[in-house]
């Protein structure tokens, strides 16, 4: 039976889908609302991977978030991978499709990292025709998202902000705002937090995104953030969320932790405290 | 002044390179330390797929030795998808020419066998044949019988001892390491797949199958000293038959 | 050995092995997801600051190496020898001793 609620993400937490806590989430979700998985961990051919995702999609709406398409690069898309995620979206279907606004293949190889994009005129409109791709071989609307930047291009003639509603404007796609990375390239290139947010078309947000990061140096000594995913959401970025949900109202909010992942009751505690602040926003 | 993806790529690979020219930290001048986190995330993350997909050879390697060759691997080596579950997959024919990797001459093979427990892992579903459908047949049809196995399955042959090199790494209480070549079959029934010990007939016999030969021709290919019923009880026990036509 | 013959040591061969299979019922619900899975996979966290792998100054190209192996190789333990003694040791003597 087709069960409506499964097929959009609810103004509640979700947790980023790790195997390892497979059990705990079957078990006891507690406030959990939703789930989100990294695409390329699901394009094998069968297995485990597949029959826990077939067994979690029929209890939780899923989130399908890539993290391999590319959709920055300078190269054509691989047409392999996408074929790849049309498999995969077409028989989950899922409740959201997210890809991140970066590059991460050259010349067919494939760097595994999120790599960084100037912001001008010509990347507008590479981003854009990819975008058109997807959405026109997934059949639906895609959601991108927000970098995390350790530098800024020479080259860059307008801002983050503009470029995403430039993108939204000739595509139609909506955005997903990681509030984190926001405070990440905040810090590191110098803007403030608060200023992106009010820059930002917040009526285009599926979705909000919340990890932890690492603070490193910079060779003056000033603070140089990294979006390791690898621990506790930091309280300035609770703090940027809650003045991010003041403006949007509520959204589907995401904790993300990929690395050291603890054992599930860390997260649930980090799940609840984003509850907390989803509850805290006015009707 | 542009920056390429072909030379941030370049730069990102080769960390005695200067970083582009064009990369401005947030007070606008150029930095390279900034261009270091993407050199570090490339290649730690790459590294940590393959000591991920690589147990045994990293810990019969040692971590030092293990990340440094990857470094190695992964600029000679870029993942060609963007699959990390199947990164590596270059890594025993890059073992062979490895030059300090010299001595062990049974790390490709140790490699091979690892790969093919990850490609078991992934590959795809199939409903084993019930014991009994074999039961039904006459000894004719048997003889005639094309059997079909699990996508899941793989066989690994070496002339070293891999499946005790294996065990020794990756279970408590392995038995002592036997001097010796061996072949492994790699079966998943649900969702695990499991390394078994078998001869060079059983390989032979099981190859035969997925050429597409009949049980009986199969059997002429085993020739002396095979022992069909064991085998062919591990692999009903093992849900690796699929279909038997 | 001839065709019958043959024929027979299959139909025996066949109903050992069905004899050896216990029937197993199949796990059920999500039962049968739970287990052990590989790790390995695509994320989309950054690494550990910037002053790792990507920066060393290792010689990539393989020219400048010292580093050997020095994991469970040089420890594993190895069979008896021909005169009885046990023995600790790299497995690299276990290469000296098989054919090529």
């Amino acid at each position: 039976m087709f069960d409506a609620t499964l097929h959009t993400l609810p103004h509640k937490p979700g947790v980023g889908y790790k195997p390892q806590h497979y059990s705990d989430i079957t078990a006891r979700p507690g406030p959990l609302g939703w789930l989100e998985i990294h695409a390329e961990n699901y394009m094998g051919d069968g297995g485990r991977p597949l029959a826990q995702l077939r067994h979690l999609s029929e209890h939780f709406p899923i989130s399908v978030h890539g993290v391999g398409l590319s959709i920055g690069g300078e190269g054509r898309l691989d047409p392999d991978h996408l074929t790849r995620l049309k498999h995969l979206v077409g028989w989950l279907n899922p409740a959201s499709f997210s890809e991140h606004l970066a590059w991460s293949t050259h010349d067919s190889h494939f760097l595994n990292d999120l790599l960084p994009l100037p912001y001008n005129a010509a990347t507008v409109t590479r981003v854009a025709d990819h975008i058109d791709e997807v959405q026109t071989a997934l059949g639906r609307k895609m959601l991108l998202e927000n970098p995390s930047s350790y530098l800024a291009f020479a080259e860059s003639d307008m801002s983050e902000t503009d470029f995403l509603k430039e993108v939204v404007a000739r595509t139609g796609c909506g955005l997903l705002l990681d509030v984190n990375n926001v405070f990440v390239s905040a810090t590191n290139l110098g803007f403030t937090p608060q200023g992106y947010i009010d820059a930002f078309p917040l009526e285009q947000v599926g979705e909000i995104h919340l990890g932890g990061h690492d603070e490193d140096q910079d060779d003056d000594g000033a603070p140089l953030l990294i979006d390791s995913h690898g621990r506790e959401v930091a309280d300035p970025v609770w703090a940027l969320l809650e003045y991010t949900l003041d403006r949007s109202g509520a959204k589907p909010l995401l904790i993300e932790w990929d690395t050291d992942v603890p054992e599930w009751p860390v997260l649930a505690a980090e799940i609840a405290r984003a509850a907390g602040a989803l509850n805290a926003v006015p009707a | 002044m542009t920056v390429s993806q072909k030379d941030f790529t370049a730069g990102i690979l080769d960390p005695t390179r200067p970083a582009p020219e064009g990369l401005l930290d947030g007070k606008g001048a150029q930095t390279s330390k900034r261009f270091d986190v993407y050199r570090n995330n490339v290649a730690v993350s790459l590294t940590d797929a393959l000591v991920a997909a690589f147990p045994v050879i990293y810990k019969l390697v040692g971590d030092e030795f293990f990340r440094a060759m990857a470094g190695v691997y992964l600029r000679t080596h870029l993942p060609d998808t963007a699959l990390m579950m199947y990164y590596g997959d270059k890594m025993p024919q890059f073992l062979k020419r490895f030059p300090p990797a010299q001595s062990l001459a049974y790390l490709p093979d140790v490699a091979r066998l690892e790969i093919a427990l990850r490609e078991s892992y992934h590959a795809g579903d199939a409903t084993p044949v019930s014991a009994d459908v074999l039961g039904t047949l006459a000894p004719e049809a048997l003889m005639a019988a094309r059997i079909s196995l699990s996508p899941a399955l793989r066989i690994v042959r070496s002339s070293h001892p891999i499946f005790g090199i294996w065990q020794s790494n990756m279970i408590a209480d392995a038995p002592a390491l036997v001097k010796r070549a061996e072949n492994v079959l790699v079966t998943r029934p649900q969702f695990d797949p499991t390394p078994h010990l078998i001869s060079d007939a059983d390989a032979d016999f099981i190859t035969a199958l997925q050429r597409g030969h009949a049980l009986g021709v199969a059997m002429s290919k085993a020739g002396q000293g095979f022992d069909l019923g064991a085998l062919l009880g591990l692999l009903l026990r093992q849900g690796a038959m699929t279909h038997i036509s | 050995m001839s065709k019958m013959t043959n024929t027979l040591i299959v139909a025996s061969a066949v109903a050992t092995a069905i004899a050896g299979v216990a029937t197993s019922a199949a796990a059920e619900g999500d039962e049968k997801c739970y287990g052990v899975s590989l790790a390995g996979e695509n994320d989309c966290a950054a690494g550990p600051g910037t002053t790792c792998a990507g920066t060393s100054s290792v010689d990539y190209q393989g020219n400048a190496w010292t580093l050997v192996p020095a994991g469970t190789c040089a420890t594993m333990e190895l069979p008896a020898q021909a005169d009885g003694s046990a023995r600790m040791g790299s497995l690299e003597a276990l290469e000296r001793d098989l054919p090529a």
